[in-house]
C-alpha cells in the first residue's frame, strides 16, 4: 500500500518515527527535515517509486500530505 | 511600451517598496537613509539608494526579528577575512531556490539529471549556517539526482567513483557543479597531471565564484573554457555571476559567452569615483538591484567588482535582458577603511 511505503521513506530518509509522518507533516518545520534531508528524502522517493521528479516538484514537495498529492501526477495511487 | 521599459516599471516599483519596508524594518538602514536625506521613493532605477556591500562584513542588518532568522549565509572569505553575514527568513530563502530555478530551467530543462558535484561532502556539514560553497551546492543540487560528490575531503578525486558514476549513466547528460576555482585546480589539473581524459560530451558545466585566483595564473574564461572541453569533452559551460549578499541576483552566462540579468534582477555600472552611472559600453563597478532581499536590506548593493554592461535585449543568443561582463575586482579590495568609509560617507551618510 504506497501510504504506508510514502510513510515509511520519510522516516527512513529523514530519520524520524513513523508516528510523526502525518499529513501536517512539512518541510522545515522541524529539524530532521532540513534542506540537506530533502535531497535524501527526494532520491528515496525516486527510488522506491522508481519515478524521477521534476526539479519543480522537488521543491513544491513541502509536506506528507503534498507528496501525496504529487506522485499522483506519476501515477502512483493513495486509497 | 518596450519590454526594457516595462521591466523597469515593475522594478522600480518593487525596488521601492522594499526601500520602505527595510526603512521601517532595520533601525541601521533607517538612520544611514536619513541622515543622507535619501528619499525612500525614488522616479528611477539609479535614484534607488545603495549599500556597499562589504557594509555586511561589518554590521549584522536584517528586517526580521531574531527568532524569524531561519538560515545565516556567510560569504567564503579566506583566512583572517571577514565574512559577510546575511540573514534569511523562510519566506526570502524559499524565494531564493524558486528564483534559482526560474533562471536555470530555461538552460537545464525541467527533467533532473545525473549530478557530478565538483566539492567534497563536508562542505554541508553545518547544517543551519551554510558558507557560500555549501549554498551554491544545495541550490545546484535541485537540479540533480543520483549526486556525485567528486572530492574527498583532502581534495583529492574518487576516481574509482567516477568511473562507476560514469558507467551507470554514459547514455545521459550529466549535470556537473562546481566552483571556478576548485574545478580548476582539483578537477582539471589533476586530470592534466595524471594524463586522465574523459569523455562527457552531452553534459553541461555550471560554475561560478569568481576569477580571482584563475586570473593570477593567467586563466580566462575562453582559455577555461577550452581546456575543459579538451581535457573532458564539455561542450557546455556556464559561468554565472552572484553574490551571497544578494538573494536573487543569478546571472547565468549565455552561449556567446555574456552574463544576463533575469527578470526580478538587474546591474548599474557607475564611475568608480564619482560613483555616477555609466553608459553602456564604459567599465566601472557594478551594482545589482534584486527584488528578493525581504529579511535584510540588500535590494540594492555596490559591488567591489568592476563590469562593463554590453547592451540589453539584444545579445545575439536571443536570451533577453541586459548583457555584460565582469573584469574583476577593483585592485586592494581588501584595503578597504579608507575608500569605503569615503564612499559611505558620500552617498548614504556617515555610521562608522
Amino acid at each position: 500500500m504506497n501510504q504506508q511505503k510514502l510513510k515509511s521513506i520519510f522516516a527512513e530518509a529523514l530519520g524520524i518515527e513513523e508516528s510523526q509522518v502525518t499529513d501536517t507533516l512539512a518541510y522545515n518545520t522541524i529539524p530532521e527535515w532540513d534542506s540537506v534531508a530533502h535531497m535524501a528524502l527526494v532520491a528515496e522517493i525516486d527510488d522506491q517509486f522508481d519515478i524521477m521528479l521534476d526539479t519543480d516538484d522537488v521543491l513544491d514537495l513541502s509536506s506528507f500530505a503534498k507528496a501525496k498529492e504529487i506522485l499522483q501526477k506519476y501515477d502512483i495511487r493513495f486509497e | 511600451m518596450t519590454k526594457s521599459a516595462d521591466k523597469q516599471n515593475y522594478l522600480l516599483a518593487e525596488l521601492n517598496e522594499l526601500t520602505k519596508f527595510h526603512y521601517s524594518h532595520c533601525e541601521p538602514y533607517k538612520q544611514m537613509l536619513s541622515k543622507s536625506n535619501h528619499a525612500l521613493e525614488v522616479t528611477n532605477l539609479e535614484e534607488i539608494p545603495f549599500l556597499p556591500v562589504q557594509l555586511f562584513k561589518m554590521l549584522a542588518l536584517h528586517s526580521i526579528e531574531e527568532n524569524d532568522i531561519f538560515k545565516v549565509l556567510t560569504s567564503s572569505g579566506t583566512t583572517g577575512q571577514q565574512v559577510s553575514k546575511i540573514y534569511l527568513d523562510k519566506d526570502t530563502a524559499k524565494a531564493q531556490t524558486k528564483a534559482l530555478v526560474e533562471v536555470m530551467t530555461p538552460l537545464l530543462g525541467k527533467k533532473r539529471l545525473p549530478m557530478i558535484m565538483i566539492d567534497t561532502k563536508n562542505v554541508l556539514k553545518d547544517r543551519k549556517s551554510f558558507s557560500a560553497r555549501g549554498a551554491g551546492i544545495l541550490g545546484f543540487s535541485n537540479f540533480g539526482r543520483r549526486h556525485f560528490y567528486l572530492l574527498h575531503d583532502d581534495m583529492t578525486i574518487d576516481w574509482d567513483g567516477l568511473n562507476e558514476f560514469l558507467e551507470q549513466h554514459k547514455d545521459e547528460r550529466v549535470l556537473l557543479f562546481g566552483f571556478t576555482f576548485m574545478i580548476w585546480q582539483y578537477f582539471y589539473q589533476a586530470a592534466l597531471s595524471k594524463g586522465i581524459k574523459l569523455n562527457l560530451k552531452d553534459s553541461v558545466l555550471i560554475h561560478g565564484g569568481g576569477w580571482k585566483k584563475l586570473k593570477d595564473q593567467s586563466v580566462s574564461n575562453e582559455r577555461f573554457k577550452d581546456m575543459l572541453f579538451q581535457q573532458f569533452g564539455i561542450q557546455s559551460i556556464h559561468n554565472y555571476y552572484g553574490m551571497v549578499e544578494q538573494v536573487g541576483s543569478i546571472f547565468v552566462e549565455c552561449p556567446k559567452g555574456h552574463l544576463h540579468t533575469p527578470v526580478y534582477a538587474d546591474v548599474i555600472i557607475r564611475d568608480p569615483l564619482s560613483f555616477q552611472p555609466l553608459p553602456f559600453g564604459e567599465q566601472g563597478l557594478i551594482q545589482v538591484l534584486s527584488t528578493l532581499p525581504k529579511s535584510y536590506p540588500g535590494h540594492s548593493l555596490l559591488t567591489e567588482d568592476l563590469g562593463t554592461i554590453h547592451g540589453e535585449d539584444d545579445c545575439s543568443c536571443g536570451w533577453k535582458g541586459k548583457y555584460f561582463s565582469v573584469a574583476g575586482r577593483i585592485p586592494k579590495a581588501e584595503l578597504r577603511g579608507c575608500s569605503d568609509t569615503f564612499a559611505f560617507d558620500k552617498k548614504v551618510g556617515k555610521t562608522i
